[in-house]
């Protein structure tokens, strides 16, 4: 994976709260078995219904959306996620996330982060009234900023170091193999095996 | 080090450390990995192009479940779906995994056919790349919904690095009225928590009600236990769980059969041991539920109204649902009713189906069907004659699968359709784009078959 520092452009607000999955991609496009090539059906049944905010030109190529409470919440198809990078995204701001969804992120490549309600309020508002307005969301500082404002962010380390160095999580599980190994050894002789 | 009292899901998340490091996460061994053919192609074709392997098949099962077709044989409807099956097919095929593929005799949900082969047992650590995973905490087994990246991590180590999660505890105290089941038991939890209270939570049901609950309700209770947002639901083992388990093809036989009870019998939360925090629900209280919204928590008494919005979410939920303020729930007809999913399509939950059905006609404005949650479900209902009971009334009784739950295969809502259904979400366009979903238990989407329209099951007992 490539690392992920920091993150600058301009917002897309999303002002709802509890936006699943089945919304960000609704499931005909879960029969595909690629990774990439998800974006055109990014939260399609809303942008069929026209007028949605990510199809309004001046929204057009921001990299960071900025959403309500329990974004990501329901399925845990990590096609969402897919879905939102390959649309253009490289971050996600929220007053909360689902744990699949943002576990899924991560993997993804995608920085998501908490804020405050009255700060994703005034991000939400300032993408409504200055679409171009520009924020850097740094993942190094542990936070985003843009004109006159600066908010500090927490996020887990473990993730945020994965993030940093691009690494590849099954290559460093790899790594304790024979914890594995001494794990597996002792299992108890009941729990069940199917060949 | 673990305090000397702990709670049953910090015994099962002890019992499963392969490693613990400062500053990381805890790396977990995961007993039981699930497969299906929608969140596992792109993770066998990760293993492949690193060069991996499936570290231990023999701990790993397949099934063919969220987009089968339910009737017509075994030929998928579209070409991507046909393609996903065969995928899925020939991964496990090539990583020697057992698949239970469409027209064999266990296929099913994948959350219902762990429990029914004896796979799922308490103290395991269960995963699959379903957020209804947490189904199989009803065993007091230790189940969670994963990724795909995740699926990728489990098949090639067996493992996942998972962070430590707080504790809740929800007890259930009371004598569940007539017509109440443990679907109105989540149902009116989720209603009261909200959509996301358990978020970064392992939750406990316990008390009296959910001890004398069947296997089934309990795996009805944790399956919802996503819908607000923990990341896992559980349920302590006890005789009822050993009851459902003995003899099942999986289960401990002979002479490992008494040392998996002593071990089963120690998976209980400590007396005096601390949860994060504890919500108390009077069962005795409680009435059939019957969600209103888009989110499982906009939910009401079947005997209630269609509530005044308190936020722009409701308000976006009463436009797409098409409903007043004010509106007699009972008021409300309906379009079609669905029986099924990981939720509502076990044995059970068709007989008490049935039980209100019997004798009665489905209304002339509904199509009405029933899609058993398994191969084996079927196989048992019909057995016991249920299927008679459902297609004398003007059911359809179909084959196994998710089915309109997610609407993958054909089965799904037309746009503007308005449906009862025994399913776990109504989100907008989950049954299908523009289709309204009402959520409630099996006999209440039986009675609102019936009616025609949403009804109070307790008038038709």
């Amino acid at each position: 994976m490539e690392p992920v520092k920091r993150v600058s452009g301009r917002m897309a607000p999303l002002d709802l709260a509890d936006v699943d999955t089945d919304q960000i991609i609704p499931k005909q496009f879960l029969k595909r078995i690629e990774r990439t090539g998800y974006g055109p059906f990014l939260f399609y049944d809303w942008r069929a219904r026209g007028g949605f905010v990510l199809d309004k030109p001046e929204y057009a190529g921001a990299s960071v959306l900025v959403a309500g409470a329990n974004f990501g919440c329901g399925s845990s198809r990590e096609h969402a996620p897919w879905a939102l990078r390959d649309f253009g995204f490289k971050a996600i701001i929220a007053t909360s996330f689902a744990d699949i969804f943002r576990a899924n992120c991560y993997k993804t490549g995608l920085i998501v982060l908490t804020l405050p309600d009255s700060q994703v309020r005034h991000l939400i508002d300032l993408a409504a009234e200055d679409p171009t307005a520009q924020v850097t969301v740094d993942l190094e500082a542990q936070q985003v900023r843009g004109d006159g404002f600066a908010y500090r962010f927490e996020i887990d380390p473990f993730a945020r170091h994965c993030l940093l160095e691009g690494l590849d999580e099954i290559g460093l599980v790899e790594c304790h193999d024979s914890d594995i190994a001494a794990y597996e050894k002792h299992r108890a002789a009941w729990l069940p095996t199917v060949k | 080090m673990p305090s000397q009292r702990r709670t049953l899901a910090q015994k099962l998340w002890d019992a499963h450390v392969v490693r613990s490091a400062p500053g990381e996460p805890d790396l977990l061994f995961v007993d039981l990995h699930l497969v299906h053919e929608v969140t596992s192609p792109q993770a066998f074709e990760g293993l492949r192009l690193a060069g991996r392997h499936v570290r231990r098949p023999d701990l790993t099962v397949a099934t063919m479940d969220h987009n089968v077709p339910t009737r017509g044989g075994v030929r998928a409807a579209d070409e991507l779906s046909r393609k996903q099956m065969e995928v899925l097919a020939e991964n496990c095929r090539e990583e020697g995994i057992p698949l239970h593929r469409i027209g064999s005799r266990r296929q099913g949900i994948v959350h219902v056919i762990g429990p029914e082969l004896g796979l799922t047992q308490p103290g395991m650590l269960i995963v699959c790349g379903d957020s209804h995973t947490s189904t199989h905490g009803a065993f007091g087994a230790l189940a969670f919904g994963i990724g795909t990246s995740e699926v990728e991590l489990v098949l090639a180590t067996q493992c996942l690095p998972q962070k430590r999660q707080g504790d809740i505890a929800v007890t259930v105290e009371g004598e569940l009225p007539l017509g109440v089941v443990a679907k109105d038991i989540v149902l009116s939890l989720i209603g009261r928590t909200g959509t996301s209270a358990g978020q970064g939570h392992l939750v406990e049901y316990r008390g009296s009600t959910i001890r004398r609950l069947s296997m089934e309700g309990r795996m009805t209770i944790c399956n919802m236990s996503i819908e607000w947002g923990a990341k896992a639901g559980m349920i302590a083992p006890d005789e009822t769980t050993f009851k459902y388990l003995e003899g099942k093809p999986h289960a401990p036989l002979g002479a490992e059969w008494e040392p998996a009870l002593d071990y089963w019998r120690s998976l209980v939360t400590d007396d005096g041991a601390a949860f994060d925090s504890e919500i108390s629900v009077d069962a005795s209280t409680l009435e059939p539920h019957v969600t209103w919204g888009t989110t499982p928590a906009q939910v009401v008494p079947v005997t209630g109204r269609v509530p005044m919005p308190r936020s722009e979410t409701d308000e976006r939920a009463l436009r797409y649902m098409d409903l007043l303020p004010g509106t007699a729930l009972a008021d409300i007809a309906i379009d079609r009713v669905f029986i099924g999913s990981c939720t509502n399509a076990r044995l059970e939950d068709l007989r008490a189906a049935a039980g209100v059905i019997q004798g009665r006609h489905v209304h002339p404005k509904v199509r009405a069907m029933v899609v058993p949650g398994s191969t084996t479900v079927k196989r048992e209902a019909e057995d016991e004659g249920l299927d008679i009971v459902f297609k004398a009334a003007g059911f359809e009784w179909r084959n196994a699968g998710c089915s309109m739950c997610l609407g993958m295969n054909p089965d799904i809502l037309a746009p503007g359709e308005r449906c009862a259904s025994t399913s776990n979400r109504n989100f907008e366009g989950r049954q299908g784009s523009g289709g309204r979903t009402h959520l409630m238990s099996p006999p209440m989407a039986a009675a609102a078959a019936i009616t025609g329209h949403l009804v109070d099951v307790r008038e038709l007992m």
